[in-house]
């Protein structure tokens, strides 16, 4: 057993914001009482949280571990144990693997090595059609009973609005949320960044802004048609934005994410340095006030780093030959305390409502503090000084356009069913 | 000399005055190519790598023959018969380069930012020689040159550039150099070539303006950049020829709308009856020989300035001939007498 003592519990589910202890049986959480009020049972492990918060366990609902397929970027193994670090009990992770997550069988693998390898719980998502070529749909029911919790063709959109329609329809049957990486791929051929005057000046081809709402438009109302839990995946523009604020008050089950990227960085600060090249790449300044708007008003329901690990071999060449992507698991609450929390635009609970219960509502469950519940805690300081070296990364790859950047408060322990996977 | 020339990658960090300085320093390089003997010894001993990683013919041969009329041998790789062809990485590739000496390296590649990404992986100085539709710097130079020598300046100039700027490295590089001089632009073509961000991309202050009938644009013109066009493109739809031409082709009627005096430049090659109409482009107005012929003395000024470094007792071969208290003078002794 484990009791954790006089920490500051955070609760979004649950709005508890108190000192309490938590008191950890195997893998549930058995007891939550104000602090002192626990009576220890003997031999129970104490981990002294005072002047820390204690929250539920994070949630990353978008995440690319690499394995199968591409190993020297990242495996189940080191990618958890990056998640670790940045304070996340679970990471959903994407199904562009080498082969793709499209059947039970890929499913069952990659589950079976977050077992024997994963510091932290691995929740795959299926692809929703066949190889994530948008012709055929992907054995989703078959992959439902395997283990994944929604399904995606991530890395590109669902080719077809007919298919997306199709794939929309049977998840709604199956109760598995739809992600979708919102992309209209003829504004966006060839493009390495956001168009704009940064793009126009050097000389990198853009895509605009409607390259991704033209395409969140097309699913909002293909939403609408079918009833279907819409999710969408690091969305990074103002006019995305808006139709998902406009489906919620219709009362669509639409729901969106937003990556720290998004909400830290703008085009502006784009470089030919290949670490600030990413798919939906660096948004104008007004997508970023729009989206620090939407993570505060409640249109935006998580934050999901979209953690995107390229060995240096892949990384480490011309601007628009480079891969997509950079890392995310180690800096995300640091970003979310500095650019969202420090700043006054949201309170500490909201934050931790787009780490926790957010994510959890978007794949139709739910996570709290609660006897009974599993015992899954982020335990983080609000004050902590570090400087990230991606050197240092537990990820197996080096792409991270935080390095060197020096951060106040960090995720001091993560603990995943009832065991601590990272302690500081 | 400064530690600012290590590179010249592009032309939009530079300011005015040391722009002025790389033209100055290009005068006595042109009076060379007047001589009945154009080979100097300035940089004997020392080796230029001339690396192509997108096909170039004009340029190649520019940046090569300026290398051996000051004397230096070249290392040549070109792109069809490069190991880029293999798989090699591009880092791999100019890193085997340079582990053959090299004592500068001059590149041109399709992927915009590649010169500014093998600099900072190498000691040796960088000349972009264009990198996809960033920058050419050695480009906006010479017709900075070609204009100053035909207009007597390059201040407060009208200047037009027709075609597809959207695509065009020489574009901004001209917008680069130009703007620092107090020039205004006028964008002109299909507007689906001249997107509106283009208006933003010079410093702050310089005024562009896109327009869209060429006689406007041409409109008290005193210099005329004509672009090559190329109407097939890989990722957008192409154009007709036939309505590129009844829209942007310079031809002498439209030209009449510019100043009398007007210039024409072209980077080259040309489609002629494409966007230039033969009578214009071999006309009086036009400068796209003395373009060739500057472009040879540019690029032996820069690979001058940038080669040269140091000498073997360790002096600066430029120290007596570069006043460093005004290095804008142009009355500087010919800095081909520097290792004479």
């Amino acid at each position: 057993m484990l009791l954790v003592k006089n920490g500051r519990v955070l609760d979004p589910a649950s709005k508890t914001d108190a000192a309490m202890d938590v008191l950890l049986d195997g893998e549930t959480i058995r007891e939550v009482a104000p602090a002192g009020k626990i009576a220890a049972p003997q031999n129970v492990e104490i981990f002294d949280a005072t002047r820390l918060i204690v929250a539920p366990g994070f949630i990353d609902i978008h995440a690319h571990l690499r394995e199968p397929g591409q190993e020297s970027s990242e495996t189940i193994e080191s990618g958890t144990q990056a998640a670790a670090r940045g304070g996340f009990t679970a990471v959903c992770c994407m199904p562009n693997t080498k082969p793709v997550n499209d059947n039970a069988s890929v499913t069952r693998f990659i589950v079976d090595r977050a077992k024997a390898h994963g510091s932290v719980r691995v929740w795959p998502i299926g692809a929703a059609s066949v190889g994530s070529k948008g012709e055929a749909i992907a054995e989703i029911a078959a992959m439902k009973d395997a283990g994944v919790v929604a399904v995606s063709d991530d890395g590109k959109p669902i080719a077809t609005a007919k298919l997306a329609r199709q794939v929309m329809e049977y998840c709604r049957s199956l109760n598995l949320s739809v992600i979708e990486h919102a992309e209209d791929v003829s504004l966006a051929a060839g493009a390495v960044m956001r168009e704009g005057v940064t793009s126009t000046r050097l000389g990198l081809r853009g895509m605009p802004a409607a390259a991704e709402s033209v395409c969140v438009a097309r699913d909002v109302q293909l939403a609408e048609l079918t009833g279907a839990r819409l999710h969408v995946a690091h969305l990074s523009a103002k006019a995305s934005l808006e139709q998902v604020r406009s489906a919620k008050s219709k009362r669509l089950h639409v729901t969106c994410e937003v990556t720290p990227h998004h909400f830290t960085l703008i085009d502006e600060d784009v470089t030919y340095d290949s670490r600030f090249k990413m798919n939906p790449p660096l948004a104008a300044r007004e997508d970023r006030e729009a989206l620090l708007a939407g993570l505060a008003d409640g249109t935006v329901d998580a934050i999901a780093t979209d953690h995107a690990p390229h060995e240096p071999a892949l990384k480490d060449v011309e601007f628009d030959k480079a891969p997509f992507g950079i890392l995310g698991f180690e800096t995300a609450l640091s970003l979310a305390l500095e650019q969202l929390v420090d700043t006054g635009r949201i309170s500490l609970m909201r934050m931790v409502e787009l780490f926790t219960a957010g994510p959890a509502r978007v794949l139709g469950m739910e996570r709290r503090i609660g006897a009974g519940q599993p015992a899954d805690l982020t335990i983080f300081s609000l004050d902590h000084s570090w400087t990230y070296k991606v050197k240092e990364s537990a990820s197996k790859s080096r792409n991270s356009p935080f390095d060197g950047r020096t951060f106040k408060g960090a995720p001091l322990a993560t603990i995943v069913a009832g065991k601590i996977v990272y302690k500081h | 000399m400064t530690q600012r020339f290590r590179d010249l990658l592009a032309l939009e960090p530079l300011p005015a005055d040391e722009l002025t300085f790389l033209l100055d320093q290009s005068k006595p390089f042109q009076e060379i190519q007047r001589h009945p003997l154009k080979k100097l010894a300035t940089l004997r001993g020392k080796t230029v790598a001339l690396a192509f990683f997108e096909n170039s013919t004009r340029t190649r041969i520019s940046f090569g023959t300026a290398a051996s009329r000051l004397g230096a041998d070249t290392m040549n790789l070109q792109a069809e018969a490069s190991s880029l062809k293999k798989g090699e990485s591009l880092l791999d590739t100019v890193h085997t380069l340079d582990a053959m000496k090299p004592d500068c390296l001059v590149m041109r590649h399709a992927s915009s930012g590649a010169a500014d990404f093998v600099a900072q992986h190498l000691d040796i100085p960088v000349i972009n020689a264009g990198d996809g539709t960033h920058e050419h710097p050695s480009q906006g130079l010479l017709d900075a040159l070609t204009i100053r020598d035909r207009l007597g300046t390059i201040e407060n100039l009208n200047v037009t550039i027709l075609g597809d700027l959207q695509h065009s490295r020489v574009a901004r590089s001209n917008i680069h150099l130009l703007g620092k001089f107090g020039c205004k632009f006028t964008l002109c073509g299909p507007a689906m070539w001249v997107p509106r961000e283009l208006e933003k991309i010079g410093a702050p202050g310089v005024p562009i303006r896109r327009v869209f009938r060429i006689e406007e644009a041409l409109e008290g013109a005193d210099v005329v950049l004509v672009l090559r066009v190329q109407t097939e493109r890989q990722y957008e739809p192409s154009i007709s020829a036939e309505d590129y031409v009844l829209g942007y082709q310079l031809d002498a009627a439209r030209l009449r709308r510019a100043k009398p005096g007007a210039i024409i430049l072209h980077p080259g090659p040309m489609n002629r009856g494409i966007e230039i109409t033969p009578e214009v482009a071999d006309g009086r107005q036009s400068c796209v020989l003395e373009q060739v012929t500057n472009g040879v003395a540019v690029r032996m000024a820069l690979l001058f300035l940038l080669t040269s470094g140091t000498t073997e007792d360790g002096t600066h071969p430029l120290a007596e001939a570069t006043p460093t208290k005004n290095r804008r003078s142009t009355d500087q002794k010919d800095p081909s007498h520097a290792s004479r």
